[in-house]
């Protein structure tokens, strides 16, 4: 047994530890740089429209207890497409949640940008129409360096919500 | 495979030298990795227990409370915050060396390969605990660590919306899943104490505490870390900015950046296929299947010292049931049975002396009995000045020489006292060497152990007082110590001269 040797090992064992605590620094992002988030959660239509039923039907369905309505429960993908000062930055399909894809669909995109000043827009399509979008809204915003920005849907409110 | 945990053992064993000469063999931190694995995990519940009185579990008060204890109460919560991080880094470090460690030294496979697979949900959970400590500061990193978990958990299709909407911005944040985290971080660590338990239920008087050396100095150490270099936070979380440069505890959050390099899922997938792996190992390749001890009832009086001496808990006393009058008989189970012989070390009957009937011990390996133990012994011993008994496992392939005559064994743990008497009574040799692992770090756990207190006459079955102790060496040396193997027999050697010398 050696205690000089041994003070050496202890002192060598907590400089380990003690470093590899804290340090390397992790550069997770540029200071200088803008990152925009994208979240959202929204239900897209149906893939085919519920069938409409008379009064009576409803009528007699609710006698007997059984649903009211009749939908077919898969819904459509949501379209996505986000834009910078003219130039497309994302562009995707969201598939809806569940096992019969009946659910709300989600996008959660993180996207770095200059900071500066840019025009945004944001646009969306939760129905069947094959041009054009249900949802679009384009602002010019100052995006601050090191700082969020972000960009959040909600239909019951008139849709996208910049931050 | 062999390759690999050669070349590791080979590391270890140059590593470990270093270690054995400061802190002697005995104390050495590498024999005692389990342990000390135990003892990090005491301080981190210890110091916890004191955190938890100060800290404020609500996301917008934590970070106010951390600090307080950090700075208004330095001298003690401050103190006990550092030991809390460094106890639990050192944890991260113990566990690493003791899963290569026990890889390396095929401590797995075969019948051993239950302390590895439940050692390996334990991985998980200190992660798991680790991170979710971290997270509770609600400083930058945590923020960063919250944020870069709900993302990476968000490539997983199990949540309908994204989990890290709720840390969007400052206006989205709420308390749900911080309220989450405090659960885990504090039940994590019970149940992670109930697999600690589960990992060892196979091994008998398992290592749960180091030696009192070792257990002051490294709590000494840490507690000096504590106060020369305090865990600090990095600011308030605030989740309108980008953290940019964080200070990093590589020892927990060592896999993060990847996640800004490759697909979450992606992530998943290789830490999936790594645990699977690691699963496997033990049966990578099959163990070779030895016959497990058996009992040969006839012979057996119930002593239980087989029983006492199992390091992996294989034999248990039940009821006896040949009708003779002893209570109790020893039953092997033959799953946990590692085939290491200690048992038949521990056996009064095994002993080479007997002349009535065939030697036939009451518990004995199919593969390597005592009789033929016995016979190896006297064969062709005309010129033989030394009988070494060796561990199979040892560097013993360059003792054998003109003079010496090296018995194998796959413990010496399974060496009956009696024998050691027999070479020397009987004339087959002057002195009698025993060549085993180091102290404390016996490859089957316990046979150095039980071997070194047999021998001083401590242990049942006990050395008789008629042996002349100075023709008896012990060696116990690491692996790769064949040099001071060969210096130990050559000194021994010496000896037996100068005693023939009087």
């Amino acid at each position: 047994m050696n205690r000089v040797v041994q003070a050496f090992l202890y002192a060598a064992f907590a400089a380990f530890v003690g470093y590899l605590s804290v340090a390397p620094a992790y550069q997770y992002a540029d200071p200088e740089i803008a990152v925009i988030k994208l979240s959202l959660s929204h239900a897209a239509e149906r893939v085919e429209a519920c069938v409409k039923l008379t009064p009576q039907q409803i009528n007699e369905r609710a006698m007997k207890g059984e649903p009211i309505n009749e939908c077919e429960r898969e819904r459509l993908p949501l379209a996505v497409e986000l834009d910078v000062d003219g130039a497309t930055v994302l562009s995707l399909a969201a598939v809806p949640s569940g096992l019969w894809k009946d659910g709300p669909a989600s996008v959660y995109e993180r996207l770095a940008i200059d900071a500066g000043v840019h025009t945004i827009t944001a646009r969306l399509r939760d129905s069947a129409r094959e041009t054009g979008w249900d949802y679009a809204y384009s602002e010019e915003v100052s995006l601050a360096p090191g700082r969020y920005f972000t960009i959040t849907f909600r239909a019951e409110n008139g849709g996208f919500e910049f931050r | 495979m062999e390759l690999i945990k050669r070349a590791l053992a080979h590391a270890f064993a140059r590593f470990e030298a270093v270690f054995e000469y400061a802190f002697g063999q005995r104390n050495t931190p590498f024999a005692w990795l389990g342990a000390l694995g135990w003892y990090f995990y005491w301080i981190v519940a210890a110091t916890g227990v004191y955190l938890y009185i100060f800290f404020d579990t609500g996301i917008t008060d934590a970070y106010a409370s951390v600090e307080y204890m950090t700075h208004d109460q330095w001298y003690a919560a401050g103190i006990m915050r550092s030991l809390h991080r460094y106890a639990s880094d050192a944890l991260v470090v113990v566990v690493v060396l003791h899963i290569f460690r026990e890889f390396a030294f095929d401590r797995l496979r075969g019948r051993r390969f239950f302390a590895w697979l439940t050692g390996l949900p334990l991985l998980a959970f200190i992660y798991l605990c680790g991170i979710s400590g971290y997270w509770l500061v609600w400083d930058q990193l945590a923020q960063y660590i919250a944020v870069a978990t709900t993302e990476w958990l968000d490539t997983l299709p199990l949540f309908g919306e994204p989990i890290a909407n709720n840390f969007l911005n400052s206006t989205t944040l709420g308390g749900r899943f911080f309220t989450l985290m405090v659960f885990i971080h504090i039940f994590g660590p019970l149940f992670m104490l109930l697999l600690m338990w589960v990992h060892i239920q196979r091994h008998s008087q398992a290592k749960v505490n180091p030696p009192r050396p070792l257990a002051i100095g490294t709590l000494a150490v840490l507690v000096i870390l504590s106060l020369v270099f305090p865990a600090v936070s990095q600011g308030p979380a605030d989740l309108d900015v980008v953290p940019a440069e964080l200070g990093f505890d590589w020892f927990y959050l060592a896999g993060y950046p990847l996640l800004d390099l490759v697909p979450g899922g992606q992530l998943w997938l290789y830490l999936f296929a790594a645990f699977l792996v690691l699963a496997v190992l033990p049966w990578i390749p099959p163990a070779e299947r030895v016959p497990a001890a058996a009992v040969n009832l006839e012979n057996c009086n119930g002593c239980t010292r087989c029983f006492d001496d199992c390091p992996f808990g294989a034999i248990n006393m039940v009821p006896r049931s040949d009708g003779r009058a002893y209570e109790s008989e020893p039953v092997v189970n033959v799953n946990q049975c590692t085939s290491c012989g200690i048992c038949v070390g521990s056996c009064p009957t095994s002993t080479p002396f007997r002349r009535s009937g065939p030697l036939q011990p009451g518990i004995e390996l199919p593969d390597r009995s005592i009789a033929d133990l016995r016979d190896e012994l006297v064969a062709g011993t005309g010129e033989t000045r030394v009988i070494v008994f060796a561990c199979d496992t040892g560097d013993t392939d360059e003792l054998e020489q003109d003079g010496v005559k090296v018995i194998r064994l796959p413990c010496v743990g399974m060496l009956p006292p009696s024998f050691v008497d027999f070479a020397l009574a009987r004339h087959h040799a002057e002195g009698v060497m025993i060549a085993g692992c180091a102290e404390g770090d016996c490859q089957h756990r316990l046979g150095n152990d039980w071997t070194i207190e047999r021998m001083a006459r401590r242990r049942d079955p006990y050395l008789r007082q008629r042996v002349d102790e100075r023709r008896l060496c012990l060696s116990w040396l690491p692996r790769d110590s064949t040099r001071r193997r060969q210096r130990a027999l050559a000194e021994f050697r010496v000896t037996l001269s100068e005693i023939d010398d009087e």
